[in-house]
């Protein structure tokens, strides 16, 4: 062969030098690349660490017991009064019943894909959750808004609210579900098939038992993801300042509605000198509320995650 | 199958075929989620396109029917400018997010020391589960009184860039209603979507091809533009897309932030000049006539549409990604 | 002319593990030395520090001294990417671009210090590079199709191609046949036999046969048992250490006792 590559004569001074030293151009760019992302990076936590914090500062002077356990009923002007008792109950009756709906749907549909689905009409469920994750929550809103119209006419009701919450949680749980389902070895459906269990039977008593911890986890975060909507609920659950438990009647306030309801009344104009009147009300109202929103979300992710972590099978060794 | 009729056979073979039974009921269960999944998308957008049909019909007589559509406009007229104001918002706040999304998730994969990154990257899931409405609070008491002097900046220096140009009388509105604070809002929304997407696909970078890069004596920069990026591209696409996905359907930030109006204007530092179609539906709903409700369904068909389509971009570059790697 | 590689009291550590302790050997310019020994036993780990790969590793440290022709790869005015370009290396497993051209894979490493290369000039490296790597008759024809496509063998050889366009001194290879089938290895054993007149050449392998086909120099390594560090037991001729080994641990392990 040939010897057509030439490798230069290197002294060891040569050398020296150049394994000393890298084209200085790579190295202020390499430099400058680092500078760049570590900014990116700062950039990025400025906004979200400035959220967190406004929040906390701000919601946190009256988010108290009383702000918990009352309701606005009969509150008005500037007055030093009223809570998120009925939004928080609302919230929780409609997430509720969203999941109440959802979950079983989802977890259904992700036991089809895994355990019984082949063919077009598998793929085109696994296409159509995809499609649905995309779903914008507003338009969830007005589908639910579209469908009880045609039942009961133009009303709004908690209920309305649940539809809209369980379409846009449906596809978040097939995709856990799914996920968890088929991390689930199939020697033990093997197992379990080889003992003469029928397939429904070793569906749930195996696999689902096996899948258990995971899917707890994906249903709670898919529960953590819906129960800020807001916009589905302003057009089919309206609002409300009173207590209402039932979602099949009349408007029902929630938690995420409460804060755009309180941001929106604004500042209120009290009188010179007045003590019985305070300006911001409205604004601290909703800081309040903004706050116990983001305490629910977080507990109900770092609960998600320890369930997935403390009562996780050792089935993977 | 044995064929003797001892009394436990038959007792076995009883119980099988009840236990068939509940077989094929679990199994007509689950089929029958699978279908219902296919038959409620379905009915979205049939139940979408029923309300909005007596809008749609209507024509321009609609105007004198509700408030908000400008007289002598139809509802698809009117959903031209709902629709440029929708992309024009999106479309900005994805240029702002992507870039530092994707410096975010170089940092989380390839910068930071590994304990602190699992803890960042942590810290960024738990962001993505913020409310809207709680950014939109933020982004219209906190954020935007800190941007008026900023805007006004950008009006001064840059307004002869036709997104930056002033008022008539050559100032960013103040308070800053505009769509820039909006579009700053949905881009700190979307960034822990797509940093989660982009973070995952770079820490998949096979290490054979960073230290391919290393031993060719790289630097870490000139390994990530060889190795890592290339290898993240149509994640980093895809991950825009799911982020542009968000951003146009996104109600609560644009509603709280914009103060609205109906032109194709690309002033992004003045305000009342554009809305998107999710606020103006949340604006509008609770007040509307019946007719009312009709257009603004009519508007969430077109918001439907959009999404989807986005949507099923990102997803097919997702699947043409998977060939892609399938094949190494 | 190549330099004379030689390490002084060497100690590798993965955090506070040291997983290779005191290797001190000299390693002949333009000649191919091969390293074997069991699994586990640092050959590998002791190849990346030459290049100062082993610190990529997160935890990866190193004590004593490398040093190329007297100047130390670990000395403080070294910059590791520098030292990288020097001495090049080639993996277990077949890594090119899968992004990249094979024209574009054999230029990676050029185009990072010489970024406006001229057309011509690089077409010369490329034909040249893939001429040396004994690949050129194969892929001339297919120069801006994925590197991905090729076989493995041919991948192998296209990172070698990638590996000497940047005309480095010394030329690492960490087990560059262990994923390839008979014709590829043989492929390549050729190829390292004629590479050996230019570059100084340093193979781990597992496979004493290939060993003692085309190396000049064998070292083995060895640990006594699991969590000691790996240790130098002897490096000699490979005639010598095939034939004649000094040490009894080394007659054992070639002579299959163990390993």
């Amino acid at each position: 062969m040939a010897s057509t590559n030439t490798v230069p004569e290197v002294t060891a001074e040569d050398l020296r030098r150049s394994l000393s030293r890298v084209d200085p151009a790579r190295k202020r760019t390499d430099v400058i690349m680092r500078v760049v992302v570590y900014i990116a990076f700062a950039l990025a936590m400025a906004p979200l660490i400035s959220l967190v914090w406004s929040v906390l500062v701000r919601g946190v002077g009256r988010l108290d017991t009383y702000f918990l356990l009352n309701s606005m009923r009969n509150v008005f002007g500037g007055m030093d009064a009223g809570g998120a008792y009925h939004a928080i109950v609302g919230t929780l009756v409609i997430t509720g019943w969203a999941a109440l709906i959802s979950v079983p749907i989802g977890l259904m549909v992700a036991i089809y894909l895994v355990e019984y689905g082949t063919g077009r009409l598998a793929k085109a469920v696994t296409f159509l959750v995809d499609v649905m994750t995309g779903i914008p929550s507003i338009v969830a809103g007005l589908f639910a808004f579209a469908l009880f119209y045609l039942l009961i006419g133009p009303q709004k009701a908690g209920i309305i609210g649940s539809v809209a919450l369980a379409l846009l949680m449906t596809p978040v749980v097939i995709r856990s579900s799914e996920e968890m389902l088929r991390l689930v070895p199939n020697e033990l459906r093997e197992a379990s098939y080889a003992l003469g269990v029928p397939k429904w039977l070793t569906t749930i008593k195996v696999v689902l038992r096996t899948a258990v911890a995971g899917l707890t986890t994906g249903v709670m975060l898919a529960i953590a993801r819906v129960i800020g909507e807001t916009a589905p609920l302003i057009i089919t659950v309206g609002m409300t300042n009173s207590i209402n438990n039932d979602v099949f009647r009349e408007n029902m306030m929630t938690l995420p509605v409460y804060v755009w309801q309180q941001f929106g009344l604004g500042l209120v104009p009290c009188r010179e000198g007045a003590t019985d009147c305070i300006a911001t009300i409205n604004f601290d109202r909703a800081w309040a509320a903004a706050l116990t929103l983001i305490l629910i979300v977080m507990l109900l992710n770092l609960v998600a995650r320890g369930v997935s972590r403390w009562f996780a099978p050792k089935v993977r060794g | 199958m044995t064929t003797s009729v001892s009394a436990p056979a038959a007792l076995a073979s009883a119980k099988r075929r009840t236990g068939r039974g509940l077989d094929r009921g679990f199994r007509y269960l689950a089929v029958g989620s699978g279908v219902l999944i296919v038959a409620v998308l379905a009915s979205v957008a049939v139940f979408l396109l029923i309300r909005a049909w007596p809008a749609l019909r209507a024509g321009e007589s609609i105007s004198s029917e509700v408030g908000w559509i400008p007289a002598g406009s139809s509802v698809l007229s009117v959903i031209g400018p709902l629709v440029f104001g929708t992309v024009l918002a999106a479309i900005v706040a994805l240029v702002i997010a992507v870039p530092v999304a994707v410096g975010i998730a170089l940092f989380i994969s390839h910068y930071a020391p590994r304990r602190i990154a699992n803890a960042l990257g942590y810290m960024v899931d738990l962001l993505a589960a913020i409310p809207s409405v709680v950014y939109g609070l933020w982004g219209v008491m906190v954020l935007a009184p800190m941007l008026h002097p900023i805007f006004q900046w950008m009006v001064k220096w840059l307004g002869w860039i036709p997104l930056f140009a002033g008022d008539s009388a050559g100032n960013a509105s103040n308070p800053p209603r505009v769509l820039m604070t909006a579009a700053l809002v949905l881009a700190v929304m979307i960034l822990p979507i797509i940093t989660a997407v982009c973070r995952e696909v770079f820490l998949t970078t096979p290490p054979l091809h960073e230290e391919a890069a290393l031993a060719l004596g790289a630097t870490r920069w000139e390994m990530i533009r060889m190795a890592v990026l290339p290898y993240g591209r149509s994640g980093i696409i895809s991950a825009a897309m799911l982020g542009l996905g968000r951003a146009l359907g996104e109600t609560m930030a644009v509603l709280m932030v914009l103060s609205p109006g109906l032109a194709y204007s690309f002033k992004l530092l003045v305000a009342s000049q554009q809305q998107t179609i999710a606020a103006n539906i949340a604006a509008k709903f609770n007040d509307a006539t019946e007719m009312g409700v009709s257009a603004l369904i009519a508007t969430g068909l077109a918001l439907f549409v959009i999404t989807m389509a986005v949507n099923m971009v990102a997803r097919g570059i997702v699947a043409r990604r998977k060939d892609f790697s399938g094949a190494n | 002319m190549s330099q004379r590689i030689e390490t002084k009291d060497l100690n590798i550590y993965y955090g506070s593990f040291r997983a290779v302790a005191d290797v001190t050997m000299s390693i002949e310019p333009r000649s191919v030395t091969a390293l074997i020994g069991p699994s586990g036993c640092g050959k590998s780990t002791f190849l990346r520090t030459l290049n100062r790969m082993h610190e990529v590793i997160p935890g990866g440290r190193v004590e004593g001294t490398v040093a190329i022709d007297g100047v130390d790869l670990y000395g403080p005015d070294v910059d590791p990417v520098a030292v990288r370009r020097q001495v090049g290396m080639v993996f277990q497993r077949p890594n090119p671009f899968p992004t990249m051209s094979i024209a574009e894979n054999v230029l990676a490493g050029v185009r990072l210090n010489n970024r406006r290369i001229s057309k011509s000039d690089a077409a010369d490296l490329v034909e040249r590079s893939l001429r040396g790597a004994n690949l050129w008759k194969e892929v001339k024809d297919r120069l801006d199709r994925p590197g991905s496509g090729l076989s493995g063998g041919q991948q192998q050889r296209l990172c070698i191609a990638r590996a000497i366009a940047v005309e480095p001194q010394v030329l690492l290879m960490d087990e560059p046949c262990s994923a390839l089938d008979p014709i590829s290895t043989l492929a390549i054993e050729d190829l390292i036999a004629d590479l050996k007149s230019r570059y100084t050449i340093i193979i781990v392998t597992h496979n004493m046969q290939q060993a003692a086909r085309v190396s000049d120099r064998t070292g083995f390594f060895n640990l006594e048992e699991a969590g000691e560090p790996g240790r130098l037991v002897e490096i000699d001729d490979t005639s010598t250490i095939f034939s004649a080994p000094r040490e009894q641990a080394t007659e054992d392990y070639i002579s299959g006792r163990f390993g």
